[in-house]
């Protein structure tokens, strides 16, 4: 039986991909919100 | 609830977004001007009126994050996100239930009240446990969360507007509104609490620094050293001077222009503010992540001393160079960010890890004050300038020569910083015996 402190832990990448695009979505369309706003200094 | 334990080989780059989940939903505060047209319309409210429930929850923020700081840190990061969590969305809950029932007072006490300690605690929540595990760089990994403090209303302004048009701007659009951020907000939130760990052992990275190195300072001892509260008076006048910009952003650039051949709309002073939004959130993860690199005390001598120059400049040449206006301000707004993101780095290194969350929740009472401050200067002065016949720029100069006089005091304040006398040192011994007892102390 294998020893415990010999398993390697679990691989983490799919759950730092999931966790990084749960904030960066929303904050990416805010973003594009204000980037879409801040163009009017430049245009009206 | 025990502050959750990181399993072996659980990932650092976890942590940053279970505290980007809970900043980027409490900073939606940000976006409340939003609701106030259609508030005051369905309720019949006067302007300051419809702004009681925004001013009652920066109170509160302030209350909960200096009185609840000692709290967060005994119970751990992840109590401190379901406090949050719940405070926050009750908080709209309460404030749908008074739509609905045209109750107004319903919703002071819900998003002014409720929601406001949600707001304190989930500020500080991340900040203790982000500089554990992040020793090498805890300038850049407070700056990503705090930095979603600013992000918050960039994306709560568009959602909430588009919901108020889908929903109607009456009583019931502005309940069913409220509830729909109460629930959306607890589910994203959620994210944090799950994930959220403090690490195994005192080294987060293998063969990096330890978390628990150096200097330690109880809250209690720190509040009564120099030290806070010359970092007090710095972020006070940090915030001071980046609100007076602010405060003031669309009028005021309106006002630089508008007797030059190339006047300011109303559209392009909508966009200047967000662009000023953009330098705000940059300033957080920038200038805090390059305070890693150079230094706390050197990045706020940037900070102040910089600072007092771009104001200079804008006092003197602002008026003859669009460009040159819209530049400093975009430093100045990005340096108002960069205070409060990098002030967790600076606490940490005067103080230590083991109670930054606390010391820090203290420290916010200077914001509080600065919010009050920076708007008043820079609003009496302007009111009374225009009583004396002035016009255009000449509205705000001697606001800016008093930011220039209050960036100068906040330097002055900076270099007053020196290390921590050891009179004040946990020492070694007594600072385990305090874990252990803490430990034994909490149900099991």
């Amino acid at each position: 039986m294998p020893n415990d402190s010999t398993q390697s832990p679990p691989d983490r990448r799919p759950l730092i991909a999931f966790v990084w695009l749960w904030v960066g979505v929303p904050l990416a369309y805010g973003l594009y919100e204000l980037v879409r706003k801040a163009t009017q200094l430049f245009t009206g | 609830m025990s502050p959750p334990v990181a399993s072996p080989g659980w990932s650092r780059w976890l942590v940053p977004p279970a505290a980007l989940s809970v900043h980027l939903s409490i900073g939606q505060a940000y976006a409340w001007s939003v609701f106030k047209p259609p508030l005051e319309s369905a309720l019949d409210l006067s302007g300051t009126q419809s702004a009681l429930p925004f001013q009652v929850a920066i109170v509160m923020l302030g209350l909960s994050a200096a009185f609840g700081g000692t709290l967060v840190e005994r119970n751990g990061p992840r109590w401190a996100m379901t406090v949050a969590l719940v405070c926050f969305s009750s908080g709209f809950l309460i404030s749908a239930l008074g739509a609905a029932t045209q109750q107004y007072w319903l919703i002071v006490l819900g998003y002014g009240f409720v929601g406001g300690v949600g707001l304190g605690i989930g500020y500080i929540s991340p900040v203790s446990t982000l500089i554990k595990w992040f020793p090498d760089r805890p300038g850049m990994a407070t700056g990503i969360a705090i930095m979603g403090f600013g992000g918050g209303a960039l994306i709560a302004s568009p959602l909430s507007a588009q919901m108020l048009e889908s929903f109607g701007s009456d009583s019931s659009g502005i309940a069913l509104a409220f509830l729909v951020h109460g629930v959306t907000y607890a589910v994203f939130m959620a994210l944090g609490v799950l994930l959220v760990r403090v690490p195994r052992g005192e080294k987060p990275v293998e063969g990096g620094p330890s978390a628990v190195d150096g200097v330690q300072v109880s809250a209690r001892d720190a509040v009564r050293t120099p030290q806070f509260w010359c970092l007090w008076v710095v972020l006070c006048m940090n915030v001071t001077a980046g609100i007076g910009i602010l405060e003031k952003a669309a009028p005021m650039i309106t006002d630089f222009f508008a007797d030059s051949s190339t006047p300011v709309s109303v559209s392009a002073a909508a966009g200047f503010v967000a662009l000023l939004s953009a330098a705000n959130m940059a300033g957080r993860i920038g200038w805090s992540s390059a305070s890693d690199l150079i230094g706390r005390k050197n990045m706020y001598r940037v900070y102040l001393g910089a600072g007092a120059l771009m104001y200079a400049l804008i006092a003197l040449f602002g008026d003859s160079s669009k460009p040159l206006f819209i530049l400093c301000a975009l430093v100045i707004l990005s340096f108002y960010g960069g205070g409060f993101a990098t002030v967790p780095a600076y606490l940490k290194d005067l103080f230590g890890t083991h109670q930054v969350g606390a010391i820090h929740g203290r420290l916010l009472t200077a914001w509080s004050t600065a919010g009050v401050l920076g708007p008043l200067i820079v609003n009496w002065i302007a009111d009374r300038q225009e009583e004396a016949g002035k016009h255009g720029a000449s509205l705000y100069g001697l606001s800016f020569v008093i930011m220039i006089g209050l960036l100068a005091v906040g330097f002055v304040a900076n270099e007053l910083v020196r290390p921590v006398h050891p009179s004040r040192h946990i020492p070694a011994p007594r600072k385990e015996t305090a874990d252990a007892e803490r430990q034994h102390s909490k149900p099991a």
